[in-house]
């Protein structure tokens, strides 16, 4: 389960990109996170595996409170969170294997990364995954040779390697073409289902997020405004989440200006 | 009220007046300069009688002593490997260390601190400088093209990882990676193509460095041909001048094809 506590964050000295924020995620549910450009959904996800640092507040999970985790403590942690971008972040130099096993270096020593020798139960698992998604076949061509919805299969991939106990997909579609934002869609929630895996995806696509998500989160100028299943966003709601500066917001901004 | 015709391109320098005044200024200055140079044109026909003895006194290409020839080359092909590969050797980790995006300033400014100072330098100067450190001999010149491998293909290198794609830095700290398992799947992959084209440029850049060096005494070829020119041997200095000509011409030729099938 993971518990976000009165999160804030805060750019240097402008006003907060995050306020006071806080919100739960419990066992296995698909959730979206929507809402406008710069509402801060990427900033929450970031905040989760510390990509980006808090300002203040807590994140927990499962017992683990990462904002007060040292550097070394900090990177155990990050194995259990399980990361999907929006513009893959392959190493597109490298084959599809090696990038799928780089979602283990937190777990073998430097010199085994650096040797590729991986542990038999890793290469079994690589396939395992990789078949499940459909791109075992590519094991040996180099991440930039596939299309950009195997890319992606390649990125998730590479997060389950993990093992995680909780996946963030921060606009895992925005790069893909209609048809295979849909497939990877599916495909999220499908192992969200077959792995017990609690999956906070960030996204624009409202129709999508209504359709493939358990729960929708709607979010604008640093605050959750919505809440609910998606069955229950309407038109008034969805005009509210994608509308201006909310009136206390206004103020705010006013006063520093 | 009618749309403007007619355009031209702002100049570079706005004011007409400054403007002219400073293109005239600069004329007048390389007039004055050619003009105060003390060009003595008697000395200058004598020395192209001189200069003709000299050609005439090098043909034919003398290759009698080869042996010398041949061993002087190999030096110099010793020296040029073993800088090469302690430079980048050298280089990779100052260029790390140099990269603004990946490391905190003070090592930045130590790795830049660095390689600007193995740049200051020209070759021969340093060269100069070993020879007297270390003794006449090819370990002054593989020293010297170390310092000028490392001055170029660090800043080069590190440059090339201020440019990487830095998501695929952030995709390795979020699966939990270690600062070098980091390196070594993010940003390793990203600048090997850039390392191996450096390599390849500056192992043909210190072959022909070496000859250089070596007229102060770094060895190799270029102590065979001060030699040689020591001796009035000029049919001898030609000959190794075409060798060195032919050697560039090889290792370009190589060199070139090596870095077309990398990328």
């Amino acid at each position: 389960m993971l518990e976000i506590k009165n999160l804030v964050k805060r750019y240097g000295k402008g006003a907060p990109v995050l306020k006071d924020l806080n919100l739960s995620v419990e066992g296995e549910q698909l959730m979206s996170i929507i809402g406008s450009s710069g509402a801060g959904k990427s900033t929450l996800l970031r905040c989760v595996n510390r990509l980006v640092e808090p300002t203040s507040g807590s994140i927990t999970l499962n017992g683990t409170d990462f904002t007060t985790l040292g550097p070394k403590e900090l990177r155990r942690a990050r194995r259990r969170v399980g990361m999907v971008f929006q513009s893959f972040n392959l190493v597109d130099r490298l084959s599809v294997m090696e990038n799928v096993q780089s979602g283990r270096l937190g777990y073998i020593s430097t010199w085994a990364a650096v040797t590729r020798r991986y542990p038999a139960e890793d290469i079994e698992r690589a396939f395992e995954l990789m078949e499940r998604v459909g791109i075992a076949q590519y094991a040996d061509k180099r991440a930039d040779e596939l299309s950009g919805g195997e890319r992606q299969r390649v990125g998730v991939v590479r997060a389950l390697m993990q093992r995680p106990e909780i996946l963030l997909a921060d606009e895992p579609t925005a790069s893909l073409d209609p048809k295979t934002s849909e497939q990877i869609m599916s495909l999220l929630r499908d192992l969200a289902r077959e792995l017990n895996l609690p999956v906070i995806i960030n996204i624009h696509n409202v129709t999508e997020a209504k359709e493939y998500s358990d729960r929708i989160v709607g979010m604008r100028y640093g605050r959750i405004i919505f809440d609910d299943k998606p069955a229950a966003l309407d038109a008034a709601q969805m005009d509210e989440i994608y509308a201006g500066t909310p009136s206390e917001d206004r103020q705010e901004m006013g006063a520093i200006a | 009220m009618t749309t403007q015709t007619v355009w031209r391109k702002p100049p570079f320098i706005k004011s007409p007046a400054v403007r002219w005044v400073f293109y005239i200024a600069v004329a007048a200055y390389v007039i004055g300069t050619i003009a105060t140079l003390p060009i003595d044109w008697e000395r200058t026909a004598q020395g192209l009688t001189r200069a003709q003895r000299i050609f005439s006194g090098a043909f034919p290409p003398s290759f009698e002593r080869s042996g010398l020839l041949i061993s002087g080359f190999m030096e110099s092909l010793k020296i040029a490997i073993l800088a090469t590969t302690l430079g980048m050797i050298l280089s990779v980790p100052l260029a790390f260390m140099a990269a603004r995006n990946i490391s905190p300033k003070p090592v930045y400014l130590l790795g830049r601190g660095t390689f600007i100072l193995a740049r200051s330098f020209h070759p021969v100067i340093v060269a100069i400088i070993f020879v007297k450190a270390v003794g006449f001999g090819p370990l002054a010149g593989a020293l010297t093209l170390t310092v000028y491998s490392i001055g170029f293909v660090a800043k080069l290198l590190a440059e090339r990882i201020e440019e990487i794609d830095f998501g695929q830095v952030e995709a390795m700290r979020s699966v939990g990676a270690s600062f070098f398992s980091t390196m070594v799947y993010a940003i390793l992959p990203q600048i090997m193509p850039r390392l191996v084209g450096l390599g390849i440029y500056q192992l043909d850049s210190n072959l022909r460095a070496s000859a250089v060096v070596g007229i102060v005494g770094a060895g190799g070829i270029g102590a065979t041909l001060a030699n040689a020119f020591g001796r009035y041997d000029y049919d001898f200095a030609l000959a190794i001048t075409m060798v060195i000509v032919g050697a560039i011409l090889i290792s370009e030729a190589v060199s070139g094809m090596i870095r077309k099938r990398m990328t």
